[in-house]
């Protein structure tokens, strides 16, 4: 650990210096992220339409109660982010493992496939959504082309049946999320000492005893970061709901509720604001999580 | 381990690390299905966008016929006005980039290269306000802009809201924390000698920042700065929050438009959701390497 230089040592002006290099990101920092969330607490316990600040009510945990017992969409969104994280993370993270574990041996092509695998981690996920669309869609989709459904009274709308869509939807997001995975993974792969693995195979261990009793484990770092951005990718979730119809039928997510409730007619604040402390609260477990195992050792530190 | 096994081990793993290229067969069958099924949604996009829709519309679109052309693509461009949403993408693109680089470099050398008490307090709170999900904080700051009164010269709803800097500005703050965190890891690796040899020919906080640990960061800024690029040009939340007019809207959140401009015409939609491909293929065919770097350079833990 080299010795950093004490602030106590530095002169008038430098002080000054770091003083605003410090202070101009912090504010920035404060007053777009961390004020907004704030307000985000306070008005979940507020009654407001959003018009004059004169008008704000409180309201006590009347936004809550009204979420949880008389707001329909609630429920099947919690149900939803669920879904999402449990099919991100027992599908599309193991199988971007998968494929940076298949990549990493030297194989004829390797980087060819990467880049196949990668193009949709440079794509939006709204243009994701846009994709599939057309790949889903009920008269003229490639799939119901391929499953023969299409023109037939069977074809599935893929997208606006609302007992397909959340499933068709994780199919699309996993397009991009393994596609990531892949890529952090294989950075971790070539970070391990071959050593390891040469050790191992001394000891007897074959191919698969290797990879999950040595290889894996001395992943640990890459593996905390891809535990947190699995979860908080299926929290964030958005994009591809919006674009598909603003998160309705049958794809409710939280988020998506949060801007019904913002933008949409009547604008309910309170709710939106109740549903985003939610969303909050929620997001905190694995943001402190992670902070706590990155910045754990530092702080003690210091 | 005896002496007697040993050499038959030692050999097994020498014929495992290749000597002797091995043969994937299965390998490649699993690559290479799920290559195929990777590219068809992005092949099927393009498939159908290079067709003109009298002869889908008489073939069926699972059909070979042709013609072949890109009449879809100026049809789509002129209608759809892509001229004007890239344009608005770089508007916002280009200043929120610079901007997020700069200040997050300023912090990240305050928190790195100085010691004082609440660096990494500060650090904590900017890395976690990154990873908040965006839908959180987005009532207060909708709410906050809605209430800043401007002068109508200089935007036409009177408030920040509908402007490109209301953009500019969360998105900046919303990638600050990122970049602060993954510059710090970077600087806190640079050797502390080299500050200190300045420091002993009396050059102040500014010019040791400015003048030695920025050029050094070259690398760093290469990667975040790509990575950043396609970060904000794929954002599609913030406009869609804050813009309303649709000709000030960048291309990503412009898309979702464009299922409603080009209803029942797929070969149009498919066409533009091709353009909007391009510039991050772009980036990517020509800045792939940096790309790569920028995604597992936030990953790993200096």
């Amino acid at each position: 650990m080299p010795r950093l230089r004490k602030v106590r040592r530095l002169s008038r002006r430098d002080k000054i210096v770091l003083a605003l290099m410090v202070a101009i990101p912090t504010l920035i920092e404060l007053i777009f992220v961390w004020l907004p969330t704030l307000m985000s607490v306070g008005l979940s316990f507020a009654k407001w339409n959003g018009l004059a600040l004169s008008d704000i009510r409180g309201a006590g945990l009347d936004n809550y109660k009204y979420v949880a017992q008389s707001y329909p969409p609630f429920w099947p969104a919690v149900q939803h982010n669920v879904l999402w994280l449990v099919f991100l993370a027992v599908i599309a993270t193991p199988l971007g493992l998968l494929l940076a574990v298949l990549l990493d041996q030297k194989i004829r092509g390797s980087r060819i496939y990467q880049s196949i695998f990668f193009v949709p981690v440079m794509l939006s996920l709204a243009l994701v959504g846009v994709i599939w669309q057309l790949f889903y869609q009920r008269d003229h989709g490639l799939l119901n082309y391929l499953l023969g459904t299409a023109e037939t009274p069977s074809a599935v709308d893929w997208f606006g049946d609302s007992n397909v869509n959340i499933w068709a939807a994780l199919v699309a997001a996993t397009w991009r999320h393994a596609g990531y995975v892949m890529l952090l993974y294989l950075a971790g792969l070539k970070g391990v000492d071959p050593a390891l693995k040469e050790a191992a195979a001394l000891d007897g261990a074959n191919a698969g005893q290797t990879f999950f009793r040595v290889v894996f484990p001395a992943m640990r770092p890459i593996n905390i970061v891809i535990v947190v951005i699995t979860i908080i990718e299926s929290l964030r979730a958005f994009d591809i709901v919006y674009v598909i119809n603003r998160g309705t039928n049958g794809l409710e997510l939280i988020s998506a509720l949060v801007i019904q409730n913002l933008v949409g007619e009547g604008q309910v604040i309170g709710v939106g604001s109740a549903l985003a402390t939610i969303l909050l609260v929620i997001s905190l477990v694995p943001i402190v999580f992670y902070l706590t195992r990155t910045f754990g050792k530092e702080a003690k530190e210091s | 381990m005896t002496t007697i096994t040993a050499p038959s081990r030692v050999a097994r793993g020498t014929e495992y690390s290749g000597s002797r290229p091995r043969r994937h067969y299965a390998t490649h069958l699993v690559l290479l299905v799920l290559a195929v099924m990777w590219l068809l949604p992005l092949a099927w996009s393009l498939y159908t966008a290079l067709r003109p829709i009298e002869s889908t519309n008489q073939n069926g679109y699972f059909s070979v016929a042709g013609p072949f052309n890109f009449d879809n693509f100026v049809t789509a461009w002129n209608q759809g006005g892509f001229s004007h949403y890239f344009w608005n993408s770089v508007i916002i693109t280009v200043p929120t980039v610079l901007l997020t680089l700069f200040f997050a470099s300023l912090m990240a050398f305050a928190v790195s290269r100085v010691s004082w008490k609440f660096n990494i307090t500060l650090l904590i709170m900017f890395t976690a306000g990154n990873l908040l999900p965006p839908q959180v904080l987005a009532a207060p700051l909708f709410e906050m802009f809605k209430l800043i009164q401007l002068p109508y010269w200089f935007s036409d709803s009177g408030s920040l809201l509908n402007t490109y800097i209301s953009v500019i500005v969360v998105d900046t703050a919303f990638q600050i924390g990122f970049c602060t965190f993954v510059l710090s890891n970077y600087m806190k690796a640079l050797s502390q000698d080299l500050t200190e040899a300045a420091l002993v020919d009396g050059a102040g906080i500014w010019t040791q920042y400015w003048s030695i640990i920025m050029p050094l960061c070259r690398p760093a800024f290469a990667a975040l700065g790509t990575l950043e690029v396609i970060f904000i040009y794929n954002d599609f939340f913030w406009p869609l929050l804050f813009i309303q007019s649709g000709n000030r809207l960048p291309v990503t959140t412009a898309i979702n438009n464009l299922q409603g401009d080009f209803l029942s015409n797929y070969n149009l939609l498919a066409a533009g959701a091709t353009i909007t491909v391009i510039p991050t293929l772009i980036i990517y065919l020509v800045l792939q390497r940096q790309f790569v770097a920028g995604l597992t350079l936030g990953s790993s833990k200096g």
